[in-house]
């Protein structure tokens, strides 16, 4: 930028140059640093519940664009993580950056979602009362004051963005539907719209194919590699099958940390995990 | 082969402002004004004349309505049970009583400002408000929802019933204040006041009404709505549920302290019995039996409550209590969406649609 000696005219000069628009014709930039390395970090995280240990110790790093899955045993902590990386939840030591810039712990849960972190629960969770071009309306990036709100209208562009989005989700018939009334596959994928709509920078995305039928599962397995690249996403899992048709990169948690960590055939045929899937059921049992 | 459901969906002409049920609403508050209007201006001979008491008894019902919009507005569309909204709108009611006071004999001293009123205006506003900002910002902040919230808000009213029970408040101790003469130069005792003060809570519950509605067809009502059934949800879309619920809480508050401001001048009278927990759970009832989420059933459940206690203590005063009791009971066992939930029902639209089959339109 030509440095201007301050007069009307160099300001002048300024607002008319032809190589730039103006401020406000830039779109928005996700303030996320991710010049210098991932765009998720935990270090050393550790929270305990009354003495037990949900989360010990905990490393983990996703890369900008990356397709992570998470599998674990119950209570190895995979929704504690996600409680920690949303805000939800504050670990008793350790560190969690998104990015390079933003300290996840100190912030609460609407400042990390308007920092375009965003989350799907294990069990959907939708505005039943509404229809779903609400739900999705609702969850559109935009500015969530109280007055804006108030007075927001929904222009031909963010009526655009929702019928993109239908379309991702395969919704589009459904779309004046109550969010209610809509099957348990279609809330899912409703939700995921409504992450969607946030235009989040990293997707957190928990047990989604949770009670879904084999061919809701691969509508889902797809929708996801989809997003990947465009957007961050670590899928908690339980169901083996559908992490080994979207995973490249697996993570296996255990008793709050991270046991293994590499592709899906390389996790699979590590003994210490073959040991806590295996040896694990003979405890509990 | 697809199985063709029948349709559920949102009626979108209903989330529109100017809907059948705000058109209705509105249409059935101007009529039902302006009859009473013309039947009191009939001589006093004729059969269908409607007295001056009766007018006032009618604009205590208004109040009441506002009241119980009030309640709709945070119960039914935000889904918080405030317990103790009889203490907002008595605030309003004492802002009110000062100021009727100070027409006739000076009052000692920060309460001499009331004599003005402008300033009395804004404290009928500012009182509820600042309180309910005050006790919202603790509650909401530290996450205190559902029965707790309804408890404290009894606590809350409790506290100032006891407060304003001690003379040395300065607010006239267990009598309360009373003798009021003037309001605005005017005196209280013609009929054309008690015309007046009807016509002006006629116009407050319709004004206050266009507002909810307009809070409520609004993106923020659809958020609240939304914190109503997944309040975690609407924090991970990145919402800020604790101002969004504050913000309502003080809207309706404030509506509440109009309600209690336009209540004293035509009982003639404000004592720490408003601030009774009893007054404000019936308060909870009203808008129960005329049904929740509507605003319109707030107005109707508010109107004939109160109709029926009326003439119910008249002829059966033992009995009320027991009667209200039981209505509460049997509606919310028969009738779970109140007397508006009975009128959509029998227009066969959203009830019918929201719960009708629930077949799958399956690609």
């Amino acid at each position: 930028m030509s440095r201007t000696d301050g007069s009307r005219f160099g300001k002048l000069r300024e607002i008319a140059r032809p190589d730039r628009v103006f401020d406000f014709m830039v779109p928005a930039q996700s303030p996320v640093d991710v010049r210098h390395g991932p765009i998720l970090y935990l270090e050393d995280v550790s929270v305990s519940f009354d003495g037990f240990r949900a989360i010990n110790g905990l490393n983990l790093t996703v890369d900008d664009g990356e397709l992570r899955c998470i599998i674990g045993p119950n209570g190895a902590g995979k929704t504690t993580m996600m409680d920690i990386i949303t805000g939800k939840t504050r670990p008793d030591s350790g560190q969690v950056w998104f990015g390079s810039r933003h300290n996840l712990l100190t912030l609460d849960e609407p400042q990390i979602a308007n920092l375009g972190i965003g989350r799907k629960f294990q069990k959907p969770t939708v505005f039943e009362a509404l229809d779903v071009t609400e739900n999705l309306e609702l969850a559109m990036a935009g500015d969530r004051r109280i007055w804006k709100t108030l007075l927001a209208r929904l222009d031909r562009e963010g009526q655009a963005r929702i019928d993109e989005v239908l379309e991702t989700i395969g919704l589009t018939e459904e779309r004046y539907r109550l969010a209610g009334v809509l099957s348990h596959g279609q809330k899912q994928w409703l939700e995921i719209g409504m992450l969607l709509m946030q235009r989040p920078r990293l997707l957190l995305v928990d047990e989604p194919v949770a009670g879904m039928t084999e061919p809701e599962m691969h509508r889902t397995a797809e929708l996801l590699t989809r997003l990947a690249g465009q957007q961050s996403v670590v899928v908690v899992e339980h169901d083996m099958g559908f992490v080994r048709s979207i995973a490249r990169q697996v993570s296996v948690l255990h008793q709050g940390s991270v046991l293994a960590e590499g592709t899906m055939d390389q996790v699979a045929s590590d003994p210490r995990v073959i040991e806590v899937y295996l040896g694990g059921d003979e405890e509990a049992a | 082969m697809t199985i063709q459901a029948v349709p559920q969906e949102r009626d979108r002409s209903r989330q529109a402002f100017l809907s059948r049920s705000t058109l209705v609403t509105t249409f059935a508050l101007i009529v039902g004004m302006l009859a009473v209007l013309i039947l009191n201006a009939l001589p006093a001979s004729s059969a269908l004349h409607v007295s001056g008491a009766t007018v006032a008894l009618l604009g205590k019902y208004f109040t009441y309505m506002l009241l119980a919009l009030a309640v709709d507005l945070i119960w039914g569309y935000l889904g918080i049970l405030s317990l103790g909204h009889g203490a907002f709108f008595a605030l309003g009611g004492y802002a009110m009583g000062l100021y009727l006071n100070a027409q006739t004999s000076p009052l000692p001293g920060w309460q001499s400002i009331m004599t003005y009123f402008p300033v009395a205006a804004l404290a009928i506003l500012l009182a509820p408000g600042l309180l309910a900002l005050a006790f919202g910002w603790l509650a909401f902040r530290s996450r205190v929802t559902g029965v707790y919230f309804s408890i404290i808000t009894q606590a809350l009213t409790f506290a100032l019933m006891l407060a304003f029970n001690r003379n040395e408040m300065g607010m006239g101790g267990s009598t309360g204040l009373t003798r009021f003469y003037e309001l605005l130069g005017f005196s209280l005792a013609s009929e054309n006041m008690t015309v007046a003060l009807f016509v002006a809570s006629g116009m407050a519950v319709l004004l206050a009404f266009w507002l909810c509605r307009a809070i409520t067809v609004s993106r923020l009502g659809r958020v609240s709505v939304a914190t109503r059934d997944a309040e975690a949800r609407v924090r991970f879309i990145g919402y800020r549920v604790d101002h969004v619920k504050l913000a309502l809480f003080v809207v309706s508050a404030m509506i509440a302290g109009v309600a209690g401001a336009l209540y004293v001048p035509q009982v003639g009278i404000i004592n720490p019995s408003t601030f009774a927990p009893l007054f404000s759970i019936e308060v909870v009832v009203w808008v129960a039996l005329g049904g929740r989420a509507t605003l319109y059933g707030a107005l109707l459940g508010a109107l004939v409550v109160n109709y029926l206690k009326t003439v119910l203590t008249g002829a059966m005063p033992d009995a009320w209590l027991f009667i209200l009791g039981g209505l509460f009971v049997l509606v919310t066992m028969l009738l779970p969406r109140g007397i508006a939930g009975v009128i959509s029902a029998w227009r066969g639209t959203r009830f019918g649609r929201r719960t009708g089959e629930r077949k799958e339109v399956s690609a």
